[in-house]
């Protein structure tokens, strides 16, 4: 297996440690993985984005030219990536931030208030773990618990802000799952 | 245990393991995740860090520290870098070890921050003034990255010259799973009899020096260090081939370009098309033999190159190849980086 | 017979390659009888620089490091951090330690290293044959100030002391003359005291040492001391510039 996604969005919305999260899941559930991200002056409140590759032998390249799943966070974003993503791959839209419709009909895509359901979850900075639910949820690319897991062991130093993580979690999971 | 962890991060932890008790350093994107690890990690070893008025200045510590006996190292990205050739020349004259890393951005000039190949030349011919190599590695995964430094020292120890891992923002921005090798002992370091630890008076002093004022010395001084480099040649040299024994297209890639590149191999070979891999991990010395070889089997076609520059290792691939075969490039500059598909699209143009 | 004078045992065998009249021979003894007085034999490491010391590494009877121009205080960084019980000195002149090298020594000073600069003031570039230097005097003659320094064309020669006791990390800064036996003897006072800081681990000293270049300057040596003493000390006065233990009492 290989999968390839990029996240995008503002910096500052947790978009490199959304890769992160995936990157440190992937190797809980034993896999290769790559984590890219862009880096310089854009990373200052400008538009920020990462690459992930997720594969069962040692990643090739860590470049993705066209993912198989796209997570938009914010329009610029959106408009940036969504003509590449694989036909048949999936366009994940911070629903919260992007009021657009996506118009390619070879793309499954999922709409979350990532926003809303982060203040629902009590704490408004998980949206980026709603997220990261929802891709869990739609992709299955790993097993529910071995995420949930690593939400704990990364929050350790910072145990207060668990529960709002993991509810965060199984909220954005539920809405993709569905 | 594996680890996900920087690859700059990683590179920096390597270098302690492997011994680095010293490193002097400028700031410059993007390689700051060395020395900013570097400061918190060296004291907790009994370790030095400096961060130095220039780059110059953090370079001439380096020989300071190297010829003291210390294992010392500095980090850098391309002007940085152009900026301690000065000492690098002064280091390989007087015949110091020590450790360089480079992570390329692109160039010339200021140029920008993203990643390159283009400093291939000032790695491998020299760069400063002078007849003078170094060891030069161009790892393409973190753990590579790891695995050269942990050893690094020690090569740059025993051949009394500097090593340089040439780098780029991704190998230093990437993130990756790493196994990090055990903390070697610095007791069992091998003593530098050579250093000024102060300890020299008369017949036991020790001068640390690259002027040799009568041409007839200093030539024996060059001979006696391309001498070393042929031992280079003959016992670090390392590449790696991947789908190369029937293949009709050879792509010659180092570093992170020979993941995309390697990708792109077997993109072709869904496609039909027999694509390999030829990657060079040391690139001083560089691959030619092996390189030579490949040329001359009937198989072969083409070679291509593949570089984040203009065309620079090229020509060492051109050298190789000696016209046995035609030699294509493809790259990308400025801070551009191909993708497999890029690869792909401009080998199937040349197949045709 | 009694014996007057005897020849440090921290200076080697090997005759001095300086021209007639020089006085980088009498700042190699100081230095070096200074080195045997605090008894650190067998406990140094020397830092030469470019320029007419190029060669110090054949003199001084030490561990020693030839480096780059201007990159002495650099490199004696470096060596110190790796043996901070070491003493370590840098000897380095005007164009190396006041132009090339500027950044670095204002920077060891800065960061109080624990090293001794010895700094050879004589106004001029000698091993590369005489051209102006940043401590030139105004009016003097160089072969690339052949009508005199002037100001509005070559700017004004750096008082390397004044400025560096600016600076917090300096423990001791002094400027002396090798003009006339008793300023060489305030000038081994001052390179005694130096290194002595360095000993307390008090942090940098520097020494400038106000020197001749008959050579270069076109004059006989008595002429060439005669102008240190009525030309050179009126631009870089003498003195004790800065002196931590001084300071505190």
């Amino acid at each position: 297996m290989e999968e390839k996604i990029i996240i995008a969005g503002f910096g500052g919305q947790g978009v490199l440690s959304l890769g992160q999260f995936i990157a440190y899941a992937a190797i809980a559930d034993g896999k290769e993985v790559t984590w890219l991200p862009s880096y310089g002056p854009e990373m200052r409140g400008g538009t920020s984005n990462c690459s992930v590759v997720v594969c069962d032998k040692q990643v090739a390249s860590p470049i993705v030219a066209h993912p198989d799943c796209l997570i938009a966070m914010n329009k610029p974003s959106l408009y940036k990536f969504s003509d590449k993503v694989k036909a048949g791959g999936t366009i994940i839209v911070n629903s919260s931030l992007i009021p657009d419709k996506v118009e390619r009909t070879d793309v499954k895509v999922v709409y979350i208030d990532a926003a809303s359901l982060a203040m629902e979850a009590g704490n408004a900075r998980t949206a980026n773990i709603v997220v990261l639910g929802a891709y869990i949820g739609m992709s299955n690319l790993f097993p529910k618990e071995t995420v949930k897991k690593m939400i704990e062991a990364k929050f350790a130093n910072k145990p207060k802000v668990i529960p709002a993580n993991l509810k965060a979690f199984e909220l954005g999971y539920a809405t993709a799952a569905k | 245990m594996k680890k996900l962890m920087k690859g700059n991060e990683a590179i920096a932890e390597a270098a302690v393991r492997g011994g680095c008790r010293a490193f002097f350093g400028y700031p410059i994107t993007p390689q700051n995740e060395i020395p900013e690890y570097l400061s918190k990690r060296l004291p907790e070893v009994g370790g030095c860090f400096i961060q130095a008025e220039s780059e110059v200045a953090a370079i001439n510590m380096v020989y300071g520290a190297a010829g003291s006996g210390a294992r010392a190292m500095t980090s850098s990205s391309s002007p940085g870098i152009s900026l301690k050739q000065e000492g690098i020349s002064y280091i390989c004259g007087a015949e110091l070890p020590c450790v360089i890393v480079n992570m390329v951005r692109g160039g010339p000039g200021l140029g920008g921050i993203q990643p390159a190949q283009s400093d291939y030349f000032q790695a491998v011919k020299g760069g400063g003034h002078g007849d003078y190599h170094m060891l030069v590695y161009g790892p393409n995964t973190v753990q590579e990255a790891v695995d050269i430094m942990y050893d690094a020292f020690d090569k740059a120890d025993k051949y009394r010259m500097p090593v340089m891992i040439l780098g780029d923002g991704m190998i230093g921005q990437i993130m990756e799973a790493v196994e990090l090798p055990e903390m070697k002992d610095p007791a069992a370091f091998p003593k530098k009899e050579w250093a000024t630890d102060g300890t020299g008076v008369g017949a036991s002093r020790r001068i640390i020096n690259s002027l040799y004022i009568e041409p007839d010395v200093l030539e024996k001084v060059n001979h006696r260090l391309f001498d070393r480099y042929k031992e280079l040649e003959e016992n670090e040299l390392r590449y790696e081939e991947y789908l190369v024994e029937d293949a009709e297209i050879v792509i010659v890639a180092y570093g992170t370009v020979a993941r995309i590149s390697k990708s792109a191999v077997n993109a072709l070979r869904e496609k039909g098309i027999k694509a390999g891999l030829l990657r060079p991990i040391t690139l001083y010395p560089f691959p030619a033999k092996a390189i030579a070889k490949v040329a001359a089997e009937a198989n072969v076609k083409k070679f291509v190159a593949v570089e984040l520059s203009m065309g620079q290792m090229i020509e060492d691939v051109k050298l190789a190849v000696n016209g046995a075969k035609p030699v294509e490039f493809y790259g990308r500059t400025g801070g551009n980086v191909m993708t497999p598909e890029d690869i792909v699209e401009f080998v199937e143009k040349e197949v045709k | 017979m009694a014996t007057v004078f005897k020849k440090t045992k921290m200076l080697t065998d090997v005759p001095f390659h300086y021209c007639p009249g020089c006085t980088h021979g009498i700042a190699h003894r100081l230095v070096a009888e200074c080195l045997e007085e605090i008894g650190c034999e067998g406990n140094v490491v020397g830092i030469a620089p470019v320029g007419c010391a190029v060669f110090a590494y054949n003199y001084f009877n030490v561990d020693i490091q030839e480096v780059a121009h201007g990159r002495a205080p650099a490199a004696a960084t470096g060596v110190k951090r790796t043996h901070p019980d070491t003493i370590v000195f840098a000897y380095q002149g005007d164009g190396d330690l006041a132009s090339i090298g500027t950044a670095e020594i204002v920077h060891a000073a800065a960061r109080g290293e624990n090293i001794t600069v010895i700094f050879i003031n004589n106004a001029i570039y000698g091993m590369t044959g005489g051209q102006m230097a940043p401590t030139t005097l105004i009016g003097q003659k160089s072969t690339t100030s052949q009508q005199g320094r002037t100001v509005p064309l070559n700017g004004n020669p750096i008082k390397v002391c004044e400025m560096l006791s600016t600076l917090d990390g300096p423990a001791y800064i002094a400027r002396a003359a090798l003009c006339d036996p008793a300023n060489v003897a305030k000038a081994k006072k001052a390179i005694k005291r130096g290194f002595e800081m360095q000993m307390q681990k008090k942090g940098f000293s520097l020494i400038e040492l106000l020197s001749t270049c008959p050579t270069n300057w076109g004059m006989t040596p008595v002429q060439a001391t005669e102008y240190v003493k009525e030309n050179m000390t009126k631009q870089f006065p003498l003195g004790v510039f800065k002196d931590i233990d001084k300071e505190s009492k």
